[in-house]
């Protein structure tokens, strides 16, 4: 494959400034490598033709010395995001060949900025699931495998097509989602990094929702700096999300390489889960010493409802998803699947249009919310939720940001964790709580285990500071240097 | 409280999800996988603790009543599974 698709998202569009390159060239180098990628399952929809016309408006753009910040930067877009008359499906048969008439804020504003779309993302069915295993459209497979053993492995999920396309080099950068680690583990499962802004940076408006209180766009991409530079153009206020916040947003970038001394971080004690795999305890503490050498002040602190975050996320978020999901009757968009009579339309369009996760969640939200256990399960839940959000507040009175593992495990194998829903829900144990408190957290990449597979440091922040977040993740992959890529097999 | 399979249709019922009589028994066993779990919660201790329904420090913006979009009848029904006209065609509501 060219060098071109070698390149960061920064250096690329270096490259297109000093025109060493157009943005056809660059485009049509990761077409190329998309389509040579098809073993990856990454991409449901590729859009080659669109790409090659926005690269040349690009190209036109810049030549007339109109390019914006992402010009002729060629992106994927997980398939959550509605995008104008290109298929977007969340990844379920309930959405069939759904064709949206408008298109999301996030990715609007990237194609202002001047970004190109390759395609769309694949991901787990309306973003339920861990391992990507729940898409419509099967699996994508990780591009890293353990040493001599080339047992299909997760990319994580849900967005495991966006992790895994940044990954294997087939787009300079691509949208993700996180309702409770959706961004975070695919990013520490392929060694790439993935930021969850604070709730309500970037609009949820156009994206498919799935349990609205939780959701939040943010990007995947190579490096820590190549994050900052997608995160600026996704986010801002949107009026159309009552949700998103009316806040400057800042230079991200710019925070990359700016020194940590004195900055305070949190080690939560309650995240040395029991049975946590010895090369993560490792790395965690390799972790704090990296940040201690660049200035660190380490402090243990204490988060005494983490262990509850899970449960009372998994009442949570299918509560709120069983209500999102009730628009998909089969009346107006989508699937309809006709029955004797009304009712019978619906519980057969639902029935064969969702996949079995997306159903026991629906089933569970349901449940939760049905007259006799709405107080006990999810007013419970609520009240838990707030418990979890007032120990971050009181965390924050004594620390800047927190460093945790972003996952408990490196990427498993397909089918590992497929019989059993809670085992799979674990997966999430490091990363929900920053969802449930509204934080922003990012995934760098920090090593790799005794298998060759990578592992990811978590950085948890204040509301809004995710500039403290670049900061410090820069100085993470300085001090990591990990530049080791997925050995290509596809 | 563990569900049964009675209370695992009625869910269904509510859900408006055809499940099949013999996927019900394994439900059940899934269902109650998770809400055994989930009730871990019942340990702490929310007397007096305000229910948190959103992150978002800010009361919900008002805007002018007034069309902002719209009259654009050929995009809200380009995805339609039945049209006629300038409307949805649904089953019969009213027997």
């Amino acid at each position: 494959m060219s060098d071109l698709t070698k390149l960061t998202l920064k250096t690329a569009l270096q490259g297109l400034e000093s025109k060493s390159f157009s943005a056809v060239e660059l485009t049509q180098a990761h077409v190329a490598a998309v389509e040579s990628a098809k073993a990856l399952n990454a991409f449901v929809l590729e859009t080659p033709d669109k790409a090659l016309d926005m690269a040349r408006a690009s190209d036109a753009r810049r030549a007339r010395g109109e390019a914006g910040a992402l010009d002729g930067a060629p992106l994927g877009i997980k398939d959550l995001f509605c995008t104008e008359g290109v298929r977007s499906t969340a990844c379920s048969r309930i959405l069939g060949d759904f064709k949206p008439t408008y298109e999301s804020t996030v990715t609007a504003n990237l194609w202002r900025d001047g970004a190109v779309m390759l395609g769309k993302l694949n991901m787990d069915e309306f973003a339920m699931g861990s391992s990507n295993e729940s898409s419509a459209f099967g699996p994508v497979i990780n591009p890293w495998r353990g040493q001599g053993d080339d047992t299909p492995r997760t990319p994580g999920g849900s967005s495991g097509g966006s992790a895994a396309a940044v990954a294997a080099e087939l787009c300079l950068g691509a949208t993700a989602t996180d309702t409770g680690g959706s961004i975070r583990q695919p990013a520490a499962f392929t060694g790439t990094v993935g930021i969850k802004p604070t709730y309500g940076r970037c609009s949820r408006w156009g994206v498919v929702a799935f349990a609205s209180s939780l959701d939040q766009a943010g990007p995947i991409a190579r490096n820590v700096e190549d994050a900052a530079i997608l995160l600026k153009s996704m986010a801002g206020h949107d009026a159309k999300d009552s949700t998103s916040l009316d806040v400057e947003v800042p230079d991200f970038a710019s925070f990359v390489g700016k020194s940590v001394k004195g900055l305070r971080i949190g080690i939560p004690k309650e995240y040395r889960a029991d049975g946590m795999p010895p090369e993560i305890e490792k790395l965690w503490e390799q972790g704090v010493a990296w940040l201690k050498a660049a200035g660190c002040e380490i402090v243990e602190v204490s988060l005494p409802h983490t262990k509850y975050a899970l449960p009372a996320y998994y009442i949570v978020a299918p509560a709120e998803a069983s209500s999102n999901l009730a628009r998909y009757d089969g009346m107006r968009y989508g699937l309809r699947v006709d029955g004797a009579n009304l009712t019978e339309t619906y519980e057969q369009t639902r029935a064969q249009g969702f996949g079995e996760e997306v159903k026991r969640r629906i089933l569970i939200g349901s449940y939760v919310l049905s007259a006799g256990y709405y107080d006990a399960y999810y007013l419970k839940a609520l009240k838990v939720r707030r418990r979890i959000s007032d120990d971050f507040d009181q965390a924050f009175e004594k620390v800047d940001a927190l460093l945790t593992p972003t996952a408990p495990s490196a990427a498993f194998t397909l089918g590992e964790n497929a019989d059993d829903p809670v085992a799979m829900y674990l997966n999430d144990i490091f990363t929900v709580t920053v969802n449930l408190a509204g934080l922003p957290g990012m995934s760098v990449p920090a090593g790799v285990d005794a298998n060759g597979l990578p592992l990811g440091l978590q950085l948890i922040g204040r509301p809004l500071d995710e500039g403290t977040l670049f900061s410090l993740g820069g100085v993470i992959e300085e001090a990591a240097q990990f530049k080791t890529r997925p050995q290509r097999w596809w | 409280m563990a569900i049964d399979v009675a209370t695992v249709r009625k869910v269904a019922k509510l859900a408006r999800i055809a499940e099949p009589e013999a996927r019900l028994e394994s439900l059940v066993q899934e269902l109650n996988g998770i809400l055994t779990w989930i009730e871990l919660l019942e340990e702490v201790d929310t007397d007096g603790v305000e229910p948190m329904t959103s992150v978002v420090h800010q009361g919900l913006p008002m805007r002018e009543d007034v069309v902002t979009e719209g009259g654009d009848p050929a995009k809200v029904l380009a995805n339609a599974p039945k049209t006629a006209k300038d409307f949805f065609v649904v089953p019969k509501v009213v027997e």
